[in-house]
Formats: structure tokens, C-alpha cells, sequence
């Protein structure tokens, strides 16, 4: 499903020279597995996940999501294999103000190729316990019921691959379990891959594969 | 979930910018929209049938401009008179235009009521089946048009009846010239019609029998020898202050009809024959006769006369008229061409085309104006529009990590400029309907307040400005509809600054920073 190799990646710092970020000889995640990534914080993960979804391209290496590699793709082949196959969840939930929990996840559709239906946003905010609050705006809903919606409207497009970037970082203890618990229940309803960075300790011992960046990225900040 | 809806729920989310936003643009809107419609509706009215069924205004020499606004539109002051022999030139058999005129309708100016225009004029000038614009024709609310047999009767115009209140049956006294505080006669007329409304000036005049009017005080000209018949020079008007004096002296006694005259007369039921000569010659022999109206004194002067007891008609040595309205004759479209011709060859009437100086009027005043509310109209949209401008760019800082989500949800960034640009489009549409609704609310406000009334013109609330496209300008395109392409493409232009900085938005970046 996710197949990195030799991906570099550097920015341009203020003098002139360039901070090598990443350097993975290689990674890959297999169709339906999941997997947590764990590292310090500057170690390069969330740049990692940006490669991974296309929104950042690294200096080298193939990155293959579903077999079709993003680096030889243009910006708008990038956005629609994102649009497609891709689905995100960002570590501030990210949900848009003006739109209720409903047309949140209605928007996870939007951009994709596929057909926009109502139906299944309505399925999947049942799945996460949200039947009750779909005309709900954000503002109405608590942090951990906010997470969830972000968590629909991650699986809205029926991705391949969900990428989540610190998904619990902004919630209590408790509701960290939940979250951790839904997005991997509903990953393996629908047989999607998962790829999670963490910081939390508790969250990655619920993974059977635990990914510590350092150990397959050879750039010095590591 | 398509990207007009995405826009839509943006706009809300700001919904008391967004509200200020629109009313902006809805200002500038209404005012364009008010500017054509009236600009529209007056050069309409003006235009439509400038001449209201007549080809030629004439009138003394002067001013053709003040000679057609003071006649037709009751506009400005009357200009000196003209001896009614000269009218008689129109409508008698031998008359020097006769062969080139169809019709020919005498005015007296110079009195009004209650500031409403007095015309004294002949029952002509409301014929049933004469058309006063295509397919036009004069009708009465109420009552029936005045008799020429009667000289103290009658018509008032839909506007008068409704601002003064008269009513068939009530009588009223003209006031000498045109100030409402000026001498008002002892005459008493009688109401006998009231004039549906016809959108014209007339609607703000009265008409009243031209025989009455001339034997109203100082309403006969002093007597004179009569003029050579191809010019009128010499021939003393207007000593008041209304300008428009008929004269010092009442009637006496009636003039002897020509010989001649008494011939064409016996030709009863001839069109040609002016309705008031006719008076004379039937009040003429039923004096011969001894069949005059009983109980009338012959000697009296007028100031008595609450009462219509029968009176002499003045006779026409004594008799002026302002203005005469001509049409030519219908199977001779030069007729009146030739007819003016004729008549500004003289010294003393000149002939005025009412098209031609409603043409010259708004050419020389309305058009420039028009185009200068316009202009000023323009601006104030085109401010709005920086208004909209303002605030979708404003509002893009905290925006950029609604545009990144978007990205990262798989927006492309061409995407995310046009739905920038939709709110943009959608900003000024909301104001620019707004603005078209408020226009023609306010433009039918202003028609039914006071263009009615001050300029017998009427405002329909849907009414459409077009605009005549192709070569032959056969085909009209209302132009609120090129408001509206405007209006797209100002919104375009304004919401492509914003757009860009959407379209260029770091996704990475934002959502790093994201809080």
C-alpha cells in the first residue's frame, strides 16, 4: 500500500545552507496494516506524513501510494490521489467553523472523483456515536466529539491510506483511548492502512508495530 | 457538497461583515438603478409622443424651447400672443395653411388655479377618436367634455381633480396669471368632465371653454385695426406681469361677421370651420333674429357674472391666442415640415416640432446630466466592490488554515480560488439584487410621490430600462441584465486578489502553524 524509498528531504535554512530532515533508505506499510510512528518532537515526522499525502515533495526517492508513485506526479495529480485514497487527521482537529459535523465530513468527499453521499457521511457519524449532533457546528461539540468527526470525515472519501498526526495530543486521558480505539476499529472495518504519530507512550503500546523514526531515518537531527 | 455551498456557509460564518458587505454594494446599486429607471422613464415620457398627437407647437416669436415647454408641458411662462386672426389662417377655408393642416387647437395661457395651469381652449382638443400618443385617446373618469355653447364650463385633468378635489358639478374661479395669490376672477366655471389619466401634463391643467375665458376680466385685447394678412408685426402684447395680458378693455359688442364667413357657415357640419367662429355666427343670428337667450343684457359688463346668464362672445378684433397646435395632414408626411417653413418665413409666429426641442432639450441638458449620475453612480458600485475586496482579503488570515484543510482534503489549488471567487460573485449578486429590489422600490416611491404629480409621469415598480442592441435596434436587452454581467465581472476583479493569495496558500506552513 505505502512503499518509501531513499526519500530526502531538506530545508533551506536563513544563511544559505540546508538541514537534511529526512533520509529513508526504506518504509512500507502493507494494505490494511497499521502502524504507529513514535520519535521526538523536530525528529520529522509530521514532514513525513506531508510527503506521504503529497502535500510536501522530498528532494528525492519514490514515495508509492496504492503502487503510483506522488513524486512523478504534478501538484493536481498529488491533490487527487489525496482526494482519492488518502485521508487525514490532523492533531488540531482542523474541522472548518462555519460547516455542521454533517457537511465536515460531506467535505471529505467533496474533492474526491467519487460519489458524494450524504448516506455514508450519515453512516459514519452514526459509527463514531455522533447520529445525535450532525447539524451541530464545532463550536457546538466537545473536544473529544470534534475528534470524531474529524475521524469521519478522514474515512469519508474511503481511503486506502489514513494518515493521523497526533490524533489524541489535545485530549484527556480517557478520551485518548476512544479516539485511538475508533479510528482503529473503523480502519480495520474498512480494511484501510494506518499510519499514526504519536508522542504517547500508551497510544503506541496499543500497536503491534511501533515505528521509532530514528530508527530508519538517517538524517543528523534525529 | 458542490463549491457554491462551501461559499455560501463562508459568507455566513462572517455574516455581519458579509451583511455590511452587501448593504455597500446594494447603495451603489440602488443609485445606478434609480438613475436609469427615471432617467428611462422621463426620456420615455418625453419622448414617446413628445408633441402629444401634435406635429407643430406655434406661438409668437421667441423661443421655440419655451414656446413648446410652456404649451405642451406646462412648463415656464407663456410667450406674447398672437391676434386670433392669425389662427384663423389654420382653420378657415381660405386660411393660408388650411391646405397643409388636419387640425388646429387654439390655447389662451395666463391664468391658473391653485397653481394648476388654465388652458382656455376649444371642445376639439378632446375629439373621442383623436389619439394623443399611438392608440391613445382622451377619456373621462367622469362627466363629458365641455360645450362650446356653454361658455363657463369646464374639464380638469386626473391629477388636478385628485390634488384640488373638484368634482363634476363644482365650480371654480381662475386666478389671473400665474402666481396663486394673484387676482381671482369673478367668473365661476363649472366642472363637467373630469380626464381620465393619461400620463402627460395634461393631467396637471385645466381646460376650460375659450369663449369663457375670453370674457373674463382683462382677458380682451385692446381693439385694434385689423393687420395686413402676411404680417402680423406691430401687433402689441403683454403689458402685465404674467406676461401673457389679453387686454384691458371687456368685450362691448360683437363684431359683424364677414360675408364670407356667414357663407362658410351656412355650410353646416364643415371640420374645417373653427368651433368658436362658429359661436359667433350662431350667437350672430340669433341676435338678428331676435332670438337671443332671454333675460341677457346686452350692455352689461362682465364683472357681474357669478351667474352664467348668456353674454356676448367677445368679438375677434379683441381676441388673442398663445399658441396653436397643428397637426399636418395625415396623407402628406411633409405637410409640416412645410408648414413650419411657411410660418418662420414670417415676422411674426414661428413654428416649433415639439420632437425636435424635446430631442435638443435632452441633448443639450438631461443627457449630460444623466451621464454624470451615471458616472457618479458607477463609482460608488465600484467602491463597494473595494468594500468586498476588503473584506474577503481581511478576511484571508484567518482563513489560510481553512484554505490548507481544503488542500489537505484534496482540494486542487484552482479550486480553492474559485471558491473564493464564488464569494466574491456571491457578495455582490446578494448586494446587487439587494440593490436592483431597492432601486425600483425607490424609483416607484419617488414616481408615486412626485413624478405623478409635478411631472404627469408614471413608475412601474418592474419597470425594465432597455437598451436597443443590433443595427437596427430592433431588439431590446433590459439593462439590469448587463448590471448584472457588470456586477460578475467587477466581482471577479475584486475577488481575484484574495483568491490568489488562497490559491497560493503553503499548505505545509499552515498546517504546521496550525494552533
Amino acid at each position: 500500500m505505502l512503499e518509501l524509498e531513499n526519500v530526502k528531504k531538506s530545508f533551506q535554512e536563513p544563511g544559505g545552507g540546508r538541514i537534511p530532515i529526512l533520509d529513508i533508505k526504506r518504509f512500507a506499510l502493507a494494505a490494511g496494516e497499521q502502524a504507529v510512528l513514535v520519535g521526538k518532537s523536530g525528529s520529522g515526522k509530521t514532514t513525513l506524513l506531508h510527503i506521504i499525502a503529497g502535500i510536501s515533495v522530498p528532494d528525492s526517492g519514490t514515495v508509492k501510494v496504492d503502487g503510483i508513485d506522488l513524486v512523478r506526479l504534478p501538484e493536481a495529480g498529488r491533490d487527487r490521489l489525496r482526494a482519492d485514497k488518502i485521508g487525514y487527521v490532523f492533531q488540531t482537529f482542523n474541522l472548518l467553523g462555519a460547516f455542521t459535523a454533517l457537511e465536515n465530513v460531506q467535505l471529505g468527499m467533496t474533492f474526491a472523483s467519487g460519489k458524494r453521499d450524504e448516506s455514508w457521511a450519515r453512516e459514519l457519524l452514526g459509527r463514531v456515536g455522533l447520529s445525535h449532533r450532525l447539524d451541530h457546528k464545532p463550536s457546538q461539540l466537545s473536544v473529544g466529539e470534534q475528534q470524531r468527526v474529524a475521524v469521519a470525515r478522514a474515512l469519508a472519501n474511503r481511503p486506502k491510506l489514513l494518515l493521523a498526526d497526533e490524533p489524541t495530543a489535545n485530549v484527556d486521558s480517557r478520551h485518548q483511548q476512544q479516539i485511538v480505539e475508533l479510528i482503529r476499529t473503523t480502519c480495520e472495518q474498512e480494511q484501510v492502512a494506518l499510519l499514526m504519530v504519536t508522542h504517547s507512550s500508551d497510544v503506541a503500546g496499543q500497536f503491534s508495530r511501533v515505528e521509532p523514526i530514528e530508527t530508519f531515518n538517517l538524517a543528523g537531527v534525529a | 457538497m458542490n463549491l457554491w455551498k462551501i461559499a455560501l456557509r463562508s459568507i455566513q460564518s462572517r455574516s455581519v461583515a458579509s451583511l455590511l458587505t452587501c448593504f455597500s454594494m446594494a447603495l451603489g446599486v440602488t443609485l445606478v438603478v434609480s438613475v436609469l429607471v427615471i432617467n428611462s422613464v422621463v426620456a420615455e415620457t418625453f419622448n414617446r409622443n413628445p408633441g402629444m398627437g401634435y406635429d407643430l407647437v406655434v406661438g409668437k416669436k421667441g423661443g421655440d424651447y419655451q414656446l413648446v415647454l410652456n404649451t405642451l408641458f406646462h412648463l415656464s411662462r407663456p410667450v406674447e400672443n398672437l391676434p386670433y386672426s392669425y389662427y384663423k389662417e389654420f382653420v378657415s377655408p381660405e386660411g393660408k395653411f388650411k391646405s397643409l393642416v388636419s387640425r388646429a387647437i387654439p390655447y389662451c395661457l395666463g391664468d391658473n388655479f391653485q397653481g394648476f395651469r388654465v388652458v382656455g381652449t376649444v371642445p376639439g382638443i378632446f375629439d373621442p377618436d383623436f389619439e394623443y400618443g399611438p392608440g391613445r385617446k382622451y377619456e373621462f373618469a367622469e362627466g363629458r367634455n365641455f360645450k362650446q355653447s356653454e361658455f363657463f364650463e369646464g374639464v380638469v385633468g386626473a391629477t388636478v381633480a385628485r390634488e384640488t378635489g373638484l368634482r363634476v358639478g363644482d365650480t371654480f374661479s381662475p386666478t389671473h396669471s400665474f402666481a396663486e395669490d394673484g387676482h381671482v376672477h369673478d367668473d365661476q366655471f363649472t366642472v363637467v368632465g373630469i380626464l381620465k389619466p393619461t400620463g402627460t401634463p395634461n393631467d396637471r391643467a385645466l381646460f376650460i371653454n375659450m369663449e369663457g375665458f375670453y370674457l373674463m376680466d382683462n382677458h380682451a385685447a385692446e381693439e385694434k385695426p385689423p393687420a395686413a394678412k402676411d404680417d402680423h408685426a406691430g401687433h402689441d402684447h403683454g403689458k402685465e406681469d404674467h406676461g401673457n395680458d389679453h387686454g384691458k378693455e371687456p368685450a362691448k359688442k360683437a363684431d359683424e361677421p364677414k360675408a364670407e364667413e356667414k357663407k362658410a357657415d351656412a355650410k353646416s357640419g364643415c371640420e374645417s370651420e373653427p368651433e368658436e367662429t362658429a359661436v359667433l355666427l350662431a350667437y350672430q343670428a340669433a341676435k338678428d333674429t331676435g332670438h337671443e337667450h332671454a333675460g341677457h343684457d346686452h350692455g352689461h359688463s362682465h364683472d357681474h357674472s357669478h351667474a352664467h346668464a348668456p353674454r356676448e362672445p367677445l368679438p375677434e378684433s379683441q381676441r388673442e391666442v398663445t399658441a396653436i397646435l397643428v397637426r399636418g395632414l395625415a396623407n402628406n408626411p411633409m405637410a409640416g415640415m412645410m408648414l413650419a417653413r411657411n410660418i418662420n418665413k414670417g415676422t411674426e409666429a414661428q413654428a416649433a416640432s415639439p420632437v425636435r426641442v424635446v430631442t435638443g432639450l435632452f441633448a443639450t441638458f438631461v443627457d449630460p446630466l444623466r451621464m454624470l449620475l451615471i458616472g457618479m453612480a458607477v463609482l460608488v458600485v465600484l467602491v463597494a466592490g473595494i468594500g468586498v475586496l476588503v473584506n474577503i482579503y481581511n478576511s484571508m488570515n484567518e482563513r489560510r488554515r481553512e484554505v490548507a484543510v481544503m488542500r489537505a482534503l484534496g482540494a486542487r489549488r484552482t479550486t480553492v480560488f474559485q471558491i473564493i471567487l464564488l464569494e466574491s460573485i456571491l457578495l455582490s449578486l446578494f448586494g446587487g439584487i439587494a440593490g436592483w429590489l431597492m432601486g425600483h422600490g425607490l424609483t416607484w416611491l419617488i414616481g408615486w410621490l412626485w413624478l405623478a404629480d409635478t411631472a404627469g409621469v408614471t413608475v412601474n415598480f418592474w419597470q425594465l430600462v432597455n437598451v436597443d442592441i443590433g443595427s437596427s435596434g430592433s431588439v431590446k436587452l433590459p439593462l439590469e441584465l448587463l448590471l448584472v454581467g457588470g456586477l460578475v465581472g467587477l466581482a471577479s476583479i475584486v475577488g481575484y486578489l484574495p483568491a490568489m493569495a488562497a490559491y497560493k496558500t503553503d499548505v505545509a506552513k499552515c498546517l504546521a502553524n496550525s494552533p
